[in-house]
């Protein structure tokens, strides 16, 4: 089967990969462009601002980042769970990890105020700060998955897969609990300040990372003219399901939590009814898109046996992925401190006031970054080493999956 | 020895001793005055010595005095420290006039809002190089040196008192280094406090006659800042917090 489905210079064309090579490469140059621009002129000309001082390139990075750690899941529910048919997925899965990590990483040392101190990060630790704590999970994430591919998909040391996998698994726990912290760990702000947020990410993790891996294991089949399994898919689409399910119940919890405190009511309030483009995008985006439509287009009668509508599904969850990042990272700064309470505020800097946040085209380029540099890895990995997944249909179980 | 030499060493023994005594006596008066200004300079701290935890500066602000419309401060702040002055949202502002209303009582308060310096800052907790830091004498400043920009302490400040420097500068005072894509925000004019003066705000509502803003020493119980807060009701802004700032209000 392998000589089959690999797309790698033994059987996929050229013209092919140096296509999406460029394509990549196009749109990496236009981050370069937007990255030197940004550096010469300052944020000036960006659409950030001293009020809304997180913007487009964070939903993107964050997002990415989340998804990385989420999309190592496939290759632990493997190697830790013992399961046959994630096994064989867990070298893409393991990739694209480390892709996604690049790529989220990125496009948040583009935006950094001073991108030439990145030195300064990794020699200056205030281990207080999640902040730090995040750079050291990150770089150890890079190599503990480095680690973990060499172990299965080396020949020799395929037995040490288990134990690796299994740090990978705790390691990258830890890692998403520490990038939810990142916000929950934000007291003053009425968006934040919440343990909810370290577990919620992890879910939300779980639910991105996923859907990018059927979304690039999808393209993958389609690009070789392969069809998957339907027992393959019919697991993929119902573990989504319960992820996409999930991050719907901690998304109700949190807001549920909010509604129930009399001091938050202002910011709910903002959030979900009143605040313009973030009710739109919470209730369009992230729930009806990311959500309600996905689990619809998952438990529709014959979903198993259509990929195109999984596939469409997965897109979706990823979508809806961005419209929360987008909710979360920009909502949560529109929404003006409340520094009174009690009190109507005004002043010069925009205090009492519903911030505005208009993206420029530099960050929008900056933020698609990180995408264009998880693609070119993946591409140019997948060329490189075999990283399609090759099952052994005997492992699986036939009656294990039937909706 | 002869009785006469004997006196004659004794003469010169007084001498000695007479000389001894008007040098030592001359050196005193030269040196007591420094040595009396390198006791009391800087309320204890001489100029190169570094900060002491001996002291904790801070600021009492009485917005009854505060009055509507004026901006004393601001302006002050910005041309001691090289800020433009201008108030756009991608504008440094150090400190900023703020116009607070009661939603029950329609009381109605100016107040200046400024970095609180405070004892547990959440912008140095979160800072991942250490770029935000509080000196021995609780104020806390950013080390240009080492801010990589990321503004994760523009998300942590419950104050949103501070500011990303957006584009180049030019002009800057050269006592107070800003620098483009560095974080900054209000030093309490550092400078000037080492060199044993007010910050520029509060020497400029003094000059106008309001005296709403008070600085000084909250450790010494001597202080007038000391004292006030002693005698009246002071006000911690998000005292929910538990952040203990420096900055404290009367009148709200």
């Amino acid at each position: 089967m392998a000589e089959n489905v690999c797309m790698n210079r033994s059987c996929a064309k050229s013209s092919e990969f140096w296509t999406l090579l460029v394509m990549g490469g196009v749109v990496l140059l236009g981050t370069l462009a937007a990255f030197f621009y940004i550096e010469h002129h300052g944020h000036i000309v960006t659409g950030m601002d001293n009020q809304v001082v997180w913007g487009l390139p964070h939903v993107f990075a964050i997002f990415l980042i989340v998804a990385a750690s989420g999309v190592l899941n496939v290759a632990s529910i493997g190697s830790v769970f013992g399961k046959k048919m994630y096994k064989a997925r867990a070298p893409l899965s393991g990739m694209l990890a480390i892709a996604m990590l690049a790529g989220g990483l990125g496009g948040v040392v583009l935006d950094l105020g001073r991108p030439d101190r990145l030195i300064v990060a990794m020699t200056h630790y205030n281990f207080k700060s999640i902040f730090a704590v995040n750079v050291l999970f990150y770089n150890g994430f890079f190599a503990i998955v480095g680690l973990y591919l060499i172990t299965l998909m080396s020949k020799n040391l395929k037995q040490y897969s288990k134990p690796v996998g299994l740090l990978a698994f705790l390691w990258r726990l830890a890692l998403t609990t520490a990038t939810g912290s990142i916000f929950g760990f934000l007291v003053a702000r009425a968006g934040y300040n919440s343990a909810l947020y370290a577990p919620m990410f992890i879910i939300y993790s779980f639910a991105y990372g996923l859907a990018a891996f059927i979304v690039v294991q999808s393209v993958m089949y389609k690009w070789n003219n392969i069809e998957v399994d339907e027992r393959i898919l019919c697991r993929l689409k119902n573990l989504l399901a319960i992820f996409v399910g999930a991050g719907l119940y901690f998304t109700a919890v949190l807001h549920l939590t909010n509604i129930y405190f009399a001091k938050q009511w202002d910011f709910e309030r903002f959030l979900l009814l009143e605040g313009g483009i973030y009710p739109l995008l919470f209730w369009g985006g992230q729930v009806l898109l990311g959500g309600v439509l996905p689990l619809l287009m998952i438990f529709s009668p014959g979903a198993r046996k259509s990929p195109p509508r999984v596939f469409l599904a997965a897109l979706l969850v990823l979508i809806g992925g961005h419209a929360q990042m987008y909710v979360t990272i920009i909502g949560g700064q529109a929404f003006p401190l409340n520094l009174f309470p009690g009190y109507a505020q005004s002043s010069s800097f925009f205090d009492g006031v519903v911030h505005a946040y208009t993206p420029s085209l530099w960050e929008m380029l900056l933020g698609v970054g990180g995408i264009a540099i998880a693609f070119l890895i993946t591409v140019i990995a997948v060329r490189v080493l075999k990283f399609m997944p090759e099952d052994d249909f005997k492992d699986i179980d036939l009656d294990a999956c039937k909706n | 020895m002869s009785e006469q030499n004997k006196q004659v060493h004794e003469a010169a023994d007084g001498d000695r001793r007479d000389f001894l005594k008007v040098g030592v006596g001359l050196a005193g008066v030269a040196l007591a005055p420094g040595v009396l200004f390198y006791g009391i300079s800087a309320h204890g701290k001489a100029p190169d010595a570094p900060a002491s935890t001996a002291v904790r500066w801070g600021m009492l602000i009485d917005t009854g005095k505060c009055a509507d419309g004026c901006n004393s401060c601001t302006t002050a702040c910005a041309t001691e420290n090289g800020l433009s002055g201008q108030t756009g949202p991608q504008d440094s502002q150090w400190i900023r006039k703020m116009h607070i209303k009661n939603l029950q009582t329609g009381a109605e308060h100016n107040l200046p809002m400024l970095c609180q310096h405070c004892e547990n800052p959440p912008c140095v907790d979160v800072c991942p190089t250490g770029a935000s830091m509080k000196r021995a004498d609780g104020i806390v400043l950013v080390d240009r040196h080492i801010c990589i920009g990321c503004r994760y302490c523009m998300m942590a400040c419950p104050y949103k008192a501070r500011s990303f420097v957006h584009e180049p500068l030019t002009d800057q005072n050269p006592e107070v280094p800003r620098g483009q894509g560095c974080v900054e925000s209000c030093t309490f004019c550092v400078q000037r406090v080492d060199r044993d003066e007010t910050p520029a705000c509060v020497e400029a509502c003094s000059k106008d006659g309001h005296m709403a803003m008070m600085f000084g020493d909250l450790k010494d119980p001597n202080s007038d800042i000391a004292r006030a807060m002693q005698s009246y009701a002071t006000t911690e802004v998000r005292a929910d917090l538990g952040l203990n700032t420096g900055v404290r209000y009367q009148g709200i």
